[in-house]
């Protein structure tokens, strides 16, 4: 392979990685950027949407059946998301250390769960025939290049969720409120917003997403009961490298990571590319403390719910 | 606690020997061992108010210093550890090397985690990194040192860790006398803490760091930088982590990545959590105790534990907060190391 192809295709690589810790990391940013709610269980939502694909892959014939997936996938977590706010995160808001612990409670109960009705190894969904094949190229200077077309629709599927919260916080009056009650909860409250309610709403979103995440994801990997856990860890950094609260910084730093750990891959092991990154992001918040994209604010405490 | 009721537990504690089978004398000296990290969390998550997830990193590097040197112990000096010659490696690391040394092994076991958390500390806490950041960041750093040790295999024996332990200091590590003598140096150095620690609080570090806590802000406004006491704490707690680490490694004969990665490291901010956070003797009971229920439910029912231990999660800290304003009435007297009350959430 020549040299442009590798790289062009590692960039590739990178991109489509990102897009997926992207999906991951969507609904983090909305549930921790606007809400200061630390969700351990995010990965364990995601996971559900695996699943939820996967019972979509074997019930639902026909070439299609990601669609529906996607949305069961949706459903679901959202779903589970607003029993969980329920039950354990609406007790906890302003106390976001004591969120992440029970938080992590639930996660166990769910990969354990997982692991009791699926097994311990992990189920495979077959990508359908018009998601299978790969564009290659095979002259020319980039000789050698294969873009699967499964990694173009996850990258597609990204961008579109991005586009479609971005136009939910900005042109709904859901989204206001959101945007509204992450400015200054209080003055919201006196002005006739229910925010109890913004926050489940806020909090079914970010879960349904993680589900939606899962779901495509299952196209790409098997869904295992641990799979919440290998993504999670990333789509914080993601998220705490691009700043709180913003869905711009979120998409710049989940490119960012993608393609700087698969970078390092090509030079390094897949283990110390994992060191390197996190010693670039500890580094990146020396300079930007606050993330890629830090709204401006005049409290004295960031992160307090208020 | 009463001074008769601390040296009738002294007692009990240092006559297990005698009244504890082998097996139950050699679980308690581990729970013990797991009890100081528990006990550095204290100090960094109870009484700095900073939440780490990445304890098991310095439990770990505690650990796994002290192992390198039981690897090496006894070897010719052409000789490498067994993993190694299973792995295909043919020559000793040059970063192996020194820990021939018991001397340099012991040291390093004391100031590695401690200069590592320092480290760390100073990059987050000089750019007022705080809260959850901190917390993240540290769980980050689990996940990468454990993948780390596993993907080394050669170096560190990957997935298996370290094993197969024959001498330490000159003494039979599967003697009973060896495991006595590490007992009650395990139990001593619990005590040790446990005694330490009220004091190290009373002084003018021990109340800075409270204030920190409490209110980080107002300390900077009255010319304080909280930046400095804060990663003391982190070197304290990693120091404590470290040394656990280095007990754990002897009471159990082995360490591996499983012990220093995400899960075990949030295992331990829960056994300080269930606790009390703010009490040293309720994190080492709470640890004796948490490690006693999974060893009999894991051995007996192994599905049951994750259930048990994500209940356990949720159930400290939902219930948690009346537990501790129990608490706070009963010990009003240590005003400050008790103020639990963070801001209501408001609806």
């Amino acid at each position: 392979m020549r040299e442009g192809a590798l790289v062009l295709g590692q960039l590739f690589n990178g991109l489509s990685v990102g897009s997926i810790l992207l999906l991951a990391a969507l609904g983090l940013a909305l549930t921790f950027g606007l809400m200061r709610v630390i969700n351990m269980a995010h990965g364990e939502l995601l996971m559900v949407g695996g699943y939820l694909a996967y019972l979509a892959h074997r019930w639902i014939p026909g070439p299609l059946f990601p669609l529906p997936a996607l949305l069961f996938g949706f459903l679901g977590a959202a779903l589970l998301g607003v029993l969980l706010e329920w039950a354990v995160v609406r007790h906890l808001y302003g106390r976001p250390l004591e969120t992440l612990l029970a938080t992590w409670g639930v996660s166990l109960l769910l990969q354990q769960a997982a692991r009791n009705l699926f097994g311990p190894t992990g189920v495979e969904v077959t990508a359908p025939s018009w998601l299978q094949g790969a564009l290659t190229v095979d002259r020319g200077a980039l000789a050698g290049l294969v873009l699967p077309h499964v990694r173009f629709f996850v990258l597609a599927l990204s961008g579109a969720v991005l586009a479609g919260v971005w136009g939910m916080l900005h042109g709904t009056l859901l989204g206001l409120y959101v945007r509204a009650v992450n400015q200054d909860r209080e003055v919201c409250g006196v002005l006739g917003v229910s925010t109890p309610r913004v926050d489940r709403a806020v909090f079914a979103l970010g879960s349904g997403l993680a589900g939606l995440a899962g779901a495509a994801l299952a196209l790409i990997a098997p869904v295992t009961p641990t799979v919440g856990q290998s993504y999670i860890v990333d789509a914080f950094l993601v998220v705490i490298v691009g700043g709180l609260g913003s869905l711009l910084g979120t998409a710049l730093a989940s490119g960012m990571v993608g393609v700087l750990s698969s970078a390092l891959q090509v030079f390094t092991s897949v283990s110390f590319a994992k060191v390197l990154l996190l010693l670039t992001v500890v580094a990146f918040l020396q300079l930007r403390p606050r993330g890629l994209v830090s709204v401006r604010s005049r409290a004295l405490e960031e992160g307090t719910h208020g | 606690m009463g001074r008769v009721t601390k040296l009738v537990l002294l007692l009990v504690l240092a006559a297990a020997p005698w009244y504890l089978s082998a097996y139950d004398l050699s679980l308690l000296g581990r729970f013990l061992a797991l009890a100081l990290p528990a006990l550095g969390i204290v100090w960094l998550w109870g009484y700095a108010g900073v939440l780490s997830l990445g304890q098991g990193v310095f439990f770990g590097i505690g650990g796994y210093a002290l192992a390198m040197h039981l690897k090496l112990v006894g070897l010719a000096n052409q000789e490498l550890p067994d993993f190694m010659v299973w792995n295909g490696v043919s020559a000793l690391p040059w970063w192996w090397a020194p820990f021939r040394s018991p001397a340099f092994s012991l040291l390093a076991v004391l100031c590695l985690p401690p200069a590592t958390a320092a480290a760390l500390g100073f990059l987050l806490f000089r750019r007022r990194i705080t809260g959850v950041y901190v917390s993240l960041i540290t769980q980050a750093l689990a996940l990468a040192f454990a993948t780390l040790l596993i993907s080394q295999q050669g170096l560190t024996g990957g997935f298996n860790g370290l094993t197969n332990f024959s001498t330490f200091l000159g003494f039979d590590v599967g003697s009973q006398g060896f495991h006595r003598a590490l007992y009650w140096t395990t139990a001593a150095l619990v005590g040790a803490v446990l005694a330490g620690a009220g004091g190290l609080l009373r002084t003018d570090f021990g109340r800075l760091l409270l204030a920190i806590r409490d209110a980080e802000n107002r300390v900077r406004f009255l010319g304080y930088d909280p930046a400095p006491c804060k990663v003391m704490a982190f070197a304290i707690s990693a120091f404590l982590a470290g040394l656990g680490g280095a007990l754990f490694t002897l009471h159990v004969g082995v360490i591996s990545p499983a012990m220093v990665g995400v899960v075990p490291s949030i295992e331990m901010v829960i056994w300080a959590a269930m606790g009390g956070r703010t009490h040293p003797v309720g994190a080492v009971a709470a640890t004796v105790a948490v490690n006693l229920i999974k060893d009999r439910i894991s051995s007996a029912l192994p599905d049951a534990w994750l259930y048990l231990a994500g209940l356990l999660f949720l159930a400290t800290v939902l219930l948690g907060p009346s537990l501790s304003r129990w608490r706070v009435l009963r010990r009003a007297k240590l005003s400050a190391s008790s103020s639990q009350q963070e801001v209501a959430y408001v609806p």
